[in-house]
Formats: structure tokens, C-alpha cells, sequence
């Protein structure tokens, strides 16, 4: 279809971790895939990141961490978005996370969690199937 | 020459018979063959690679210019390189439990790991701090903390190392302070901080102020050191973080050299003779899958650190051509898949460090793309490096490698290539202009999408992510740091700040402003302060204050 959107996606990284290879891999390949991403840069606190999804009227928000703090971070996230009644923004997440943290990540509204080895491939459907068009 | 063959014709005769013929009927595994740093490599290295090898100028002998071949005589026949196993986790109690448990295994050195804030500049209390307190590192916030984490540890008798950078100044005063209190005299302390603040802009992220101001602040140290801590390593001139963002081997060289030349160069500027600090200047490597290429890295680095000394410097002395490194085993190379195959990966890099002359080495535990690792893990990782020492005999020969085709060859063009990253640093106005730029941003972006893409298009394998897949049950036997952690921390915080002497902190803090401000040496003040058990929240807060905060456009 002529003049279709395409896919907005917010890149954050919440928190004081500077590991941000995955974030700016990742944001390249979803640019490959013909998605338009925004990365937020190191150190941003949830509410910027929420802030922005707003602002630039993102479909969906994906966050990296590695510093080990995603439990107390991501959850705050999602929490921002609806108090700026944009809780339907999906978000997902990925880093170094360990397994047993998952269902209490996804129990606080994170779509996914993405582990290290992850392909961009595979991020690429994950947002393609989510992404309400 | 009568009885002697000729190589060149040997050679073109054997392209022309023994080996077309198995090539017609046996193509190779790929059409080239090339380096993580797209180094094209050979099938077959000879003597007519080595034809303008000139030994002595290329090579020397241990312990003498350019180091090529090591920075000792003797090597690892002397003794071994210092097994020191990056640690700090949670609280300083845990630390200093995992610090004696690693000396009474054999580690050798320490290596301190501190939590984000403590290495940003905020108080376990700051709201920014919130979730991060005691994760990837021990949280220190006064003096109270140190003195816990060394409790039992004499500080003449073990050597330190600090990854601390923006607030190193800080952490290496509550070092000396500590160490007043053992009745340990500055002068005996060894030890390294990281103090490396330009790859913090680059790769690592975890800076407070402007570049200028933060290289006023490393070279306060440099000069504080020299007179009062001669034995310290005033720097760790880091290439591992920029090569964890996804450089390659040769844009590792290059990055850390000029970063290496820009610290050399704002010493000079305010007034130092390169021959009274250059030899505490030391560097940090990573050490990637790419085994004869790692091998090949160290050595080039070695000697292109050497020339640039010796050339652009200046340096008389030979101790300050010298490049002493540590090496850490690649963290990105991990992997969560099959966990128990990085102990294997681990292995290889650490014998690679070690044919490349390493002088300590960290090797990663298996665990380590899912947390922070268990004693159990770090135990294998350290046991590693102690089969390598004592089992292989490969520290029995200095520089065995030396000689190789291949090995020179390869040593000869990371030189090379390195030389052309440096060339084009300086003809941008050099490293901070560089970095304020971009410039090593993007090339390490780059390299780092072609690795990924070279994963997924599987021209690159790694067993276990993207062949030989096995379904297998997650690792759940994982460190895990009790969230508690940051309520006592703060608690101890309150309690600190209760019991210390106010106005003598406030005296001190007020004495490091005016030293920022002015010309002094910001070290003695943060000293002061420090004894008066001021925070490493509140003396960042006094330099925020006078030196700005840096922020990415």
C-alpha cells in the first residue's frame, strides 16, 4: 500500500549501563528490515524513556540492560506508559538476563525477553507479529 | 646456490603439482580465508614471506627495545603472569569473603569490580542509583566500605587492580587511606586503576565530566602517583571495552595506542618529562576466538607502542617503551547456549594471551552471559589459567611463536593496519576530536553489524548458537545478588553520615572545590575528604559542580 507506515520502534537503554552494542545492533538491523528506530543513547531513566515513546509516537519500545538492574527498570517502563495512557505501546527486553527472571518480567507487562545469541532475524518477526497494523 | 632448492620455484612448482591436483578434485571449505580484522590470510606461509625480516629491527631479544618478543628476559620462566580474577559483587562483606576465598586458592592479584554507581558518582541513596546498587561490582560509598572489603587483606602484600575511571581518584584515595590505617605507607602500595576515561566516551559509558576536564583529573594522578605511590599503575590504557562493542583486533591496536598517545601528550602538556611517568602507564587487552591473530595483536602491539615511544616521544629510558598489558578473556564471546563449552573457549583465549605475552591474565567463567558468575564457575576459570602455567610447558620458551611464517607475518600487518587507524586519528586532530566526531563510534558499530550479520548469515560458526544446536534446560544454578543489598546499603550509608564529623567534612569538601577550580592537584583534597569519610556521591557532586557534566548530543 502507498504512504504505509512503517513500524516505529523506541531502543532504550534505562538505567546507568553503558553495554550498548546489543541496543545499537539491534537498531541498525530493525533499520535494515525497513523499520524506523529510534535509539535513546546510555543512561536514560524510565520516565525519559516512556516520555519518548509518547512523543515519538512509537508502536513499540524495546529495552537493553546488562547491569543486572532489569527487575527494578523494565517494570517501571511499562508502568510510565500507562500513566501517560500509553500502555497499549507494547515493550520488550533483552541483555544479560537470567532465565528465572523471565515470568516475573513478563508477569509485569514485558512482551519477551531476548538472551544473548538472539538473532536480529528473529526480533524482526517477534515485532512484525506483535505490531498491531 | 649448488644443493640448495630454490623456495620461490619450490614453491610455484608445488602450486603447479602437488597441490592443483588435490584443489581440482578437493576445493577448500571457503574461497578466502580472513581474520576478524579482514586480514586475507595465506594458505601456506614460507621463508618468501620473511625475505625483508630484518631480526633485530623487527624482533630484538626479551626484555629489550621494541619488546616484540616481551617485556622480560625470562617471562613466565621467571614466574608466572598474575592470575587475577576480576571480583566484587554486592556488599563489601561478600567482597572481601570472595577476595580471601580466591588468595587461598592461589589467585595471585585482586581485581576490584565496583557497581554502576559508585562508578558514575552517586550515593547508594541517589534516585538514579535505584536497582543498580551492588550489581556488576561491590557499592562503595565511604571510606567505611573500603575498609570492609580489605578487612584481613595486608595491602603490602597484595597487589590491587580498580576498574574505576570517572571516580578513580576517589577509589584510589580510600585505597591509600585504608592502607594508613594497616600502618601501610603509600609507597608500597601496587596496584593499578583503570583511570581511563576516553574509552568511556567510546565504548564504555560510564563518564561524568567533559573529556578536557577528565583528562585534567587523570593527570593529577599521573603527577600525585609519581611522588607519592610510585609503585601504582596510573592507568590501564583499555582496549577490551572497545573491543567488547565489536571492534576487531587491529581497530583494538589502534583505538588503545591513540588513546595511549593522547594521554602521553596531556602529560607532556602540563609539564611532565615522558621518561618520569611513562612507565607506569599500563594497558588492557581482550583476548577474542581469532587464535593466531590474538597471538600476532599482543606482539604488534608491543612494538608499535615501542616506536611510538621511542619516535614521537622521545622516551630515553626503555621502561617507558615498555607495553605492560592485562588481558581478559572476551566476554562478548560467550555465550548462554551450552554454557559449559565457554570454559573451552575461555581455555583457548588464555593460552593465546599467554603465547602473546600477557603480564595478568582474567579468565571469564562459564556462566557469565546469564550473571555475574558463582564461586563454582570462577573457581574453574582460575583453575584454567593454573593448568595452562603448569601443565602445558608452554611458559617454559620465551616468545615461542616467534619465527613462525605466519605469526610475523600477521604481527607485521596488524602493525601496519594499525598504523593507518593512527595516521587517520591524528590527521582528524586526534583522539578527542575523534571521538567528539564519532569516528571510533562508528567503526566499532561497523565491525561490530558484520560480526553479528557473519553470525546470522552463518558465515561465521559458533557451536551451539548457529550449528551443532542442541535443545537443551537453561543454567539455573546462578549467582543472584539478594535485593536487600541496596536497603543496607543505604542503611549503612545513614549510619555513616550520622556518626562522622560534619564541619570536617564540609571543611574538606569546600578545600577540593577551590583545588578544582584553580590549578592544585585535586588529589591530596580528595584524600582529605575521604579520611573524613565524605561520600564518593558528594566529593563527584563538588567536581560536577566546577567541571560540568558531559552529555551526548
Amino acid at each position: 500500500m502507498i504512504g504505509e507506515r512503517k513500524i516505529r520502534v523506541l531502543i532504550a537503554k534505562p538505567g546507568l549501563d553503558g553495554h550498548d552494542r546489543g541496543a545499537k545492533v539491534v537498531s541498525r538491523g530493525l533499520r535494515d528490515a525497513g523499520m524506523e528506530v529510534i535509539y535513546t543513547g546510555i543512561r536514560q531513566t524510565p520516565e525519559q524513556i516512556a516520555a519518548t515513546a509518547v512523543q515519538e509516537d512509537v508502536d513499540i519500545v524495546g529495552l537493553s540492560c546488562l547491569s543486572g538492574a532489569h527487575n527494578h527498570l523494565f517494570p517501571k517502563i511499562v508502568e510510565s506508559l500507562k500513566e501517560k495512557q500509553a500502555g497499549e505501546i507494547p515493550v520488550f527486553g533483552g541483555g544479560i538476563i537470567p532465565i528465572d527472571d523471565i515470568p516475573g518480567l513478563k508477569k509485569a507487562g514485558i512482551r519477551e525477553i531476548f538472551q544473548p545469541g538472539t538473532t536480529i532475524e528473529e526480533i524482526v518477526r517477534f515485532i512484525e507479529k506483535i505490531v498491531q497494523r | 646456490m649448488k644443493g640448495k632448492l630454490d623456495p620461490k620455484r619450490e614453491l610455484k612448482r608445488w602450486e603447479g603439482t602437488t597441490l592443483a591436483k588435490v584443489l581440482n578434485r578437493f576445493p577448500e571449505r571457503r574461497e578466502n580465508f580472513k581474520t576478524t580484522s579482514e586480514i586475507e590470510l595465506n594458505r601456506l606461509y614460507t621463508p618468501l614471506d620473511m625475505q625483508e625480516f630484518d631480526y633485530s629491527e623487527k624482533l630484538g631479544f626479551p626484555g629489550e627495545y621494541p619488546f616484540t618478543r616481551g617485556v622480560q628476559p625470562t617471562m613466565f620462566r621467571g614466574r608466572f603472569w598474575t592470575m587475577r580474577q576480576y571480583a566484587g559483587f554486592a556488599t563489601a562483606e561478600e567482597t572481601n569473603k570472595r577476595y580471601r576465598y580466591l588468595l587461598d586458592h592461589g589467585q595471585t592479584g585482586l581485581s576490584m569490580a565496583f557497581d554502576l554507581p559508585t562508578q558514575i558518582g552517586y550515593d547508594s541513596d541517589h534516585h538514579l542509583s535505584a536497582g543498580e546498587v551492588g550489581k556488576v561490582g561491590v557499592a562503595i560509598d565511604t571510606l567505611g566500605d573500603m575498609e570492609t572489603v580489605f578487612e584481613d587483606i595486608p595491602l603490602d602484600k597484595v597487589s590491587t587492580s580498580m576498574t574505576i575511571n570517572s571516580t578513580a581518584a576517589i577509589l584510589l584515595a580510600m585505597y591509600i587511606a585504608v592502607a594508613e590505617k594497616q600502618g601501610v605507607k603509600p609507597e608500597s602500595l601496587r596496584g593499578t586503576i583503570q583511570n581511563e576515561v576516553l574509552k568511556e566516551y567510546v565504548a564504555r559509558g560510564t563518564y561524568i565530566f567533559p573529556p578536557q576536564e577528565s583528562m585534567r583529573i587523570v593527570t593529577d594522578i599521573f603527577a600525585f602517583c609519581k611522588d607519592h605511590v610510585p609503585q601504582w599503575n596510573t592507568i590501564s590504557i583499555s582496549g577490551y571495552h572497545m573491543r567488547e562493542a565489536g571492534c576487531t583486533a587491529v581497530q583494538e591496536v589502534a583505538f588503545t595506542l591513540a588513546d595511549g598517545i593522547a594521554y602521553v601528550e596531556a602529560a607532556i602538556k602540563v609539564g611532565m618529562d615522558v621518561d618520569s611517568f611513562a612507565s607506569r602507564l599500563s594497558f588492557f587487552f581482550c583476548c577474542h576466538n581469532n587464535f593466531f591473530e590474538e597471538v600476532a595483536k599482543f606482539r604488534a602491539a608491543r612494538r608499535l607502542w615501542a616506536r611510538i615511544m621511542r619516535g614521537r616521544f622521545g622516551a630515553k629510558k626503555d621502561a617507558s617503551c615498555m607495553l605492560r598489558f592485562h588481558t581478559q578473556t572476551a566476554g562478548c564471546a560467550l555465550i548462554p547456549q551450552q554454557p559449559d563449552n565457554n570454559i573451552i573457549r575461555v581455555t583457548l583465549q588464555a593460552l593465546a594471551a599467554v603465547l602473546g605475552g600477557t603480564q595478568s591474565l582474567h579468565t571469564n567463567s562459564r556462566d557469565e552471559a546469564y550473571a555475574t558468575p558463582t564461586q563454582d564457575s570462577v573457581t574453574i576459570a582460575l583453575r584454567t589459567q593454573q593448568v595452562i602455567a603448569n601443565e602445558t610447558g608452554v611458559t617454559d620458551i620465551v616468545d615461542p611463536l616467534a619465527g613462525s611464517y605466519a605469526i610475523e607475518k600477521l604481527t607485521d600487518e596488524i602493525e601496519a593496519k594499525a598504523i593507518e587507524y593512527i595516521d587517520k586519528i591524528d590527521s582528524m586532530g586526534g583522539v578527542v576530536k575523534a571521538i567528539e566526531s564519532g569516528f571510533m563510534q562508528n567503526e566499532i558499530l561497523n565491525s561490530a553489524y558484520a560480526y553479528q550479520k557473519a553470525i546470522e548469515d552463518r558465515d561465521l560458526i559458533i557451536v551451539g548458537l548457529n550449528e551443532f544446536v542442541t535443545e537443551e534446560e537453561p543454567l539455573r544454578d546462578i549467582l543472584k545478588i539478594d535485593p536487600e543489598v541496596e536497603r543496607y546499603q543505604k542503611e549503612k550509608l545513614a549510619r555513616v553520615k550520622t556518626e562522622r564529623d560534619l564541619s570536617r567534612v564540609r571543611r574538606t569538601l569546600e578545600a577540593l572545590r577551590e583545588a578544582a577550580e584553580g590549578k592544585e592537584n585535586i588529589v591530596p583534597p580528595v584524600l582529605d575528604a575521604v579520611r573524613a569519610y565524605a561520600t564518593v556521591g558528594e566529593i563527584s557532586d563538588v567536581l560536577r559542580a566546577v567541571f560540568g557534566e558531559y552529555r551526548v548530543s
